[in-house]
């Protein structure tokens, strides 16, 4: 038989700490706010970019598909996450990043197939690929801290899927923002540096994050 | 049946019909609610809860209230049996209330509901899972006692149920409000005197006799 008695002292309990709230904005515009946030790092950098060897870049049809696809990763990334934190939403929403992501491996790959093909570019300096993976790292920190943050606020039932969302989504938007400062063709080097920081910046969002995002709503 | 259209009762907040939660048990989990009747629960639980997000603790109440049969269908409907299921109810109220920011007023109620409490439910079914059983053992696993109840008791529960209603309502006033409070509610002494504006004294003796009279009724009923 049912526990009425208890049930209602829970009811009164909460009913009588009952205070009012704000519901949240949509997923959607709530991705656009971080965005906006990791669009402000791009900004506040952007003094530093190579402009010319960026456009040289850009021409590049594969260079360009890999930006584009990092990219449209991290608002799809970004997208997932907050639309998963939601009860009740589709878990379906957690493919939206793969078709970019899928882009963005493939376009980074081409370009190492290039370069093995008409070599050129030559292996990274170690300096570089220090500066490249600190780079992905420091960007990528603060971008994981704030959508923890944000996506504590709402209620997410799958921690660790939304964590690893948020995660891709941070890690996207840091490689996205390396490009306009990436001196070089991608490199089988490179690729794996990006691949090893992407998958580190995921991970730990979803080891940690999971478990920030898990008590945010009392996972019993 | 359906529930009544939620309104601001004067003095006493929001109210749904006190007989319909019944109604939402099995249907909701069943789907065996129709079409117009899922809609104007929907509609009501939707503004309970937008309601709710503004801080009105009457409208929580209600909703919570509405919630508990809703719930319990749908973590039964999970496969959560016997006392987990209000161990599921628990945890899913507890979620609601950190989460109520969560639900989009634009959007309807129940999804939201389902998606929480099917994941209290799959954690409880998941924490209940990982208890070691005797599974290896056939003997053992064929004598293990099924923990819901036994077959009829529901019944048995319901007449019993009802003869008390029957004897505590033929009670006195006083005895009658001392059994329900204390008795049936399980509130405190305090609480109950706060409530009925009767000492803690006229309650203990008012309650003394109700239990003394109930006896007495009860056991000339089986008789």
């Amino acid at each position: 038989m049912a526990d009425l008695a208890r049930h209602e002292r829970l009811v009164e309990d909460l009913a009588g700490s009952l205070e009012p709230v704000r519901p949240l904005q949509a997923p959607a515009l709530r991705a656009a706010l971080w965005l906006g946030a990791a669009l402000l790092i791009g900004l506040v950098l952007a003094s530093r970019i190579d402009t010319s060897g960026f456009m040289l870049r850009m021409g590049v049809p594969d260079l360009a598909l890999a930006a584009l696809g990092a990219v449209l990763t991290a608002v799809g990334a970004a997208v997932a996450a907050f639309a998963t934190s939601v009860p009740g939403r589709s878990r379906a929403w957690a493919l939206l990043p793969l078709p970019p992501l899928a882009l963005w491996i493939g376009a980074s790959g081409f370009g190492c197939l290039r370069d093995w093909i008409a070599p050129g570019t030559g292996p990274l300096h170690p300096q570089e690929v220090a500066g490249c993976f600190s780079f992905l790292v420091c960007v990528s920190v603060p971008l994981s801290v704030l959508i923890v943050v944000m996506l504590r606020r709402a209620c997410p039932l799958r921690p660790n899927l939304t964590a690893a969302l948020g995660g891709l989504a941070a890690a996207a938007a840091a490689a996205a923002l390396l490009m306009p400062f990436h001196p070089h063709d991608a490199t089988a080097t490179d690729l794996l540096i990006h691949a090893v920081a992407v998958v580190g910046v995921i991970g730990l969002n979803g080891l940690a994050g999971g478990r920030l995002l898990g008590r945010g709503v009392g996972n019993g | 049946m359906m529930l009544a259209m939620p309104g601001c009762v004067a003095g006493r907040g929001w109210a749904l019909a006190p007989d319909s939660n019944p109604a939402l048990d099995s249907a909701q989990a069943g789907g065996r609610i129709g079409g117009g009747a899922r809609m104007a629960l929907e509609g009501e639980l939707a503004a309970l809860m937008a309601a709710t997000q503004g801080g009105d603790a009457g409208a929580y109440r209600a909703l919570l209230k509405a919630c508990l049969p809703i719930v319990s269908a749908i973590a039964r409907a999970q496969g959560v049996r016997g006392e987990a299921v209000d161990d599921v109810v628990q945890d899913t109220l507890m979620t609601v209330h950190r989460a109520r920011a969560s639900y989009d007023p634009a959007r309807p109620f129940m999804p939201w509901l389902r998606a929480i409490t099917q994941r209290r439910a799959i954690d409880r079914l998941r924490r209940s899972g990982r208890r070691p059983r005797e599974v290896h053992d056939p003997l053992a696993y064929e004598a293990e006692a099924d923990p819901g109840p036994e077959p009829g008791q529901g019944l048995e529960a319901r007449d019993r149920a009802a003869a008390l209603a029957r004897a505590v309502a033929s009670l006195p006033d006083g005895q009658r409000q001392a059994v329900e409070h204390l008795g049936l509610r399980e509130l405190s002494l305090d609480e109950t005197a706060a409530l009925t504006g009767r000492s803690k004294g006229a309650l203990k003796v008012n309650l003394h006799r109700a239990l003394k009279a109930l006896r007495a009724s009860l056991m000339q009923e089986r008789r």
